[in-house]
């Protein structure tokens, strides 16, 4: 595949986006990562910023829109907010941003356990196609992702805690694209 | 001896009565892809239905301790709680659950309505579909009428079977899996003993099929011969009319209601000498492990299948229970919604 060659490197985008939010975060920065590639970006993020809040998780498959047409298929992971949103600026981080409907999701939900003073969004690539009025105010870059083909983030498995390095890859898109797609 | 009672149920209704619904295969409650369209009961599901809702009921848990304790999957369907026969703690697990995935729900009391002024059942579903229904929750004093109105409905209408005559209580079912589930851990290396009425008893059927799906080595059935289904053994079970000896070395005793009120005749000498023979009191339940867990499905009868003692004791899961029912509806019904 000649775009693979082409693929950004996950590492030097998570570095970009580190150099962006280091100024940023505070110690009341409530840092929630959507499920699975933004969780595993959100780990790193968390730890290389030794935020002291504790990491929070979003599986947003409750709050999705096509549920109708997809139904509940894979094991969905219990959300996990280890934090009091109530008044509390949050920063959201997925890996790829695309129609924005997730985040749109996680939003939704993120209100289910109350009232953000903020809510900010970092992901580690762009990868435009929006669906939604939403962009991220952090992003370690951009990439125009061919027709047919979804960006996925993958870690190499390793233990240490944290998770080991992070990757870029093109995969074919599972079903064709009807109107919206989850991204 | 599920078969017999599968048999007695599966009267096709008329071509006519039939609108568009799916065209049934081997199993009437999966489509032809295999995902599960209605819950009639747990006979015949596959392992990974099974895990799949228990699984998605333990992600639901945590759901109560937000702020906002709904979930939005139902959001703009309308659950209709169809029941034919009186139930407290069952209608109203499924009517917060339907209500914690933000569903519309619309509880009837059959009883006192159109069955008495001599609509069929069949008509009465009719007119409640055409009220824009879109599941149904089902509990009738007859076997195999769930079943009926699952084959009789449009196809995206779903039906669960919330306890159809001696036939199933699938839910329930799934509720005790999930209790065994959450302080066992593993099903795999266990033994369970169900204790007092299974010839009344739907909640014994669809708990011993789960059991054994999910691979329980050693499923024990403990009551008098006359109260003890004819066939139970080929269900996989071991048999015991001796509860001490049934009890011992088991890691979750699950005690079934005395059913007087569905017992024709005499099966039983009284409540007292069934409780002398039956009745888990802490001296039996020493007899099991001793992290045993005990359970009931309700309403209990103390006094006659379980002491008091046992009951409020400290091996008691049978609020707990209640709790996992919560979670365990929400997953059946959100699975089916999205099937």
């Amino acid at each position: 595949m000649t775009a693979t060659a082409r693929l950004p490197d996950a590492e030097a985008l998570c570095a970009e986006l580190l150099r962006q939010l280091r100024p940023q975060v505070g110690p009341d920065t409530g840092m929630v990562g959507i499920v699975t590639g933004g969780a595993w970006l959100a780990e790193r993020l968390h730890r290389e910023l030794g935020l002291a809040t504790p990491l929070g998780t979003l599986d947003v498959s409750y709050y999705r829109d096509d549920f109708e047409r997809t139904g509940l298929k894979k094991q969905v992971r219990p959300s996990q907010i280890p934090f009091d949103v109530q008044g509390r600026p949050i920063l959201l981080v997925d890996d790829v941003l695309y129609t924005g409907r997730t985040v749109r999701a996680a939003m939704n939900e993120l209100f289910d356990y109350g009232r953000p003073a903020s809510i900010d969004l970092a992901v580690l690539v762009d990868r435009g196609g929006r669906e939604l009025p939403i962009a991220a105010r952090y992003a370690g870059g951009e990439f125009q992702v061919p027709a047919g083909k979804v960006l996925m983030l993958e870690r190499a498995q390793h233990g240490n805690g944290g998770g080991g390095a992070l990757a870029l890859r093109l995969a074919d898109q599972r079903r064709p694209r009807e109107g919206a797609t989850p991204a | 001896m599920n078969s017999a009672l599968a048999q007695s149920t599966s009267d096709a209704p008329p071509a006519a009565l039939r609108s568009s619904g799916p065209v049934f295969g081997s199993n009437p409650q999966l489509n032809d892809k295999g995902e599960l369209l209605h819950l009639l009961s747990l006979d015949g599901l596959p392992k990974h239905i099974l895990l799949h809702i228990l699984d998605t009921a333990h992600s639901f848990v945590g759901v109560t301790d937000r702020e906002v304790k709904k979930l939005p999957l139902l959001r703009g369907k309308s659950v209709f709680n169809l029941f034919f026969e009186n139930s407290t703690r069952t209608r109203t697990t499924f009517e917060i659950a339907a209500k914690r995935l933000s569903a519309d729900v619309i509880n009837l009391n059959i009883n006192t309505s159109s069955t008495s002024k001599g609509e069929t059942l069949l008509d009465t579903v009719d007119n409640l579909s055409a009220m824009h229904a879109d599941m149904f929750i089902v509990r009738h004093a007859s076997s195999g009428a769930p079943h009926l109105i699952a084959r009789h409905v449009a196809s995206h209408l779903h039906v669960i079977n919330a306890g159809d005559g001696r036939h199933a209580h699938p839910t329930q079912g799934l509720l005790d899996l999930y209790t065994i589930r959450h302080y066992k851990k593993e099903f795999t290396n266990l033994s369970v003993a169900i204790v007092g009425d299974l010839l009344h008893s739907r909640v014994a059927r669809s708990l011993i099929n789960g059991l054994t799906t999910l691979g329980v080595p050693d499923v024990r059935a403990i009551g008098p011969k006359t109260l003890m289904p004819a066939g139970v053994e080929k269900l996989g079970v071991h048999v015991f009319n001796d509860m001490k000896k049934g009890l011992a070395g088991c890691d979750v005793v699950v005690m079934l209601r005395l059913q007087n009120e569905r017992m024709k005749g005499p099966l039983l000498p009284s409540a007292q000498e069934f409780f002398l023979s039956y009745g888990l009191t802490p001296e039996k339940l020493a007899l099991a492990k001793p992290d045993a867990i005990v359970m009931h499905p309700g309403p209990m009868n103390r006094g006659v299948e379980i002491d008091s003692a046992v009951a409020d004791g400290p091996r008691s899961v049978i609020l707990p229970q209640v709790t996992f029912g919560i979670a365990v509806r929400m997953a059946v019904m959100s699975i089916l919604a999205g099937n």
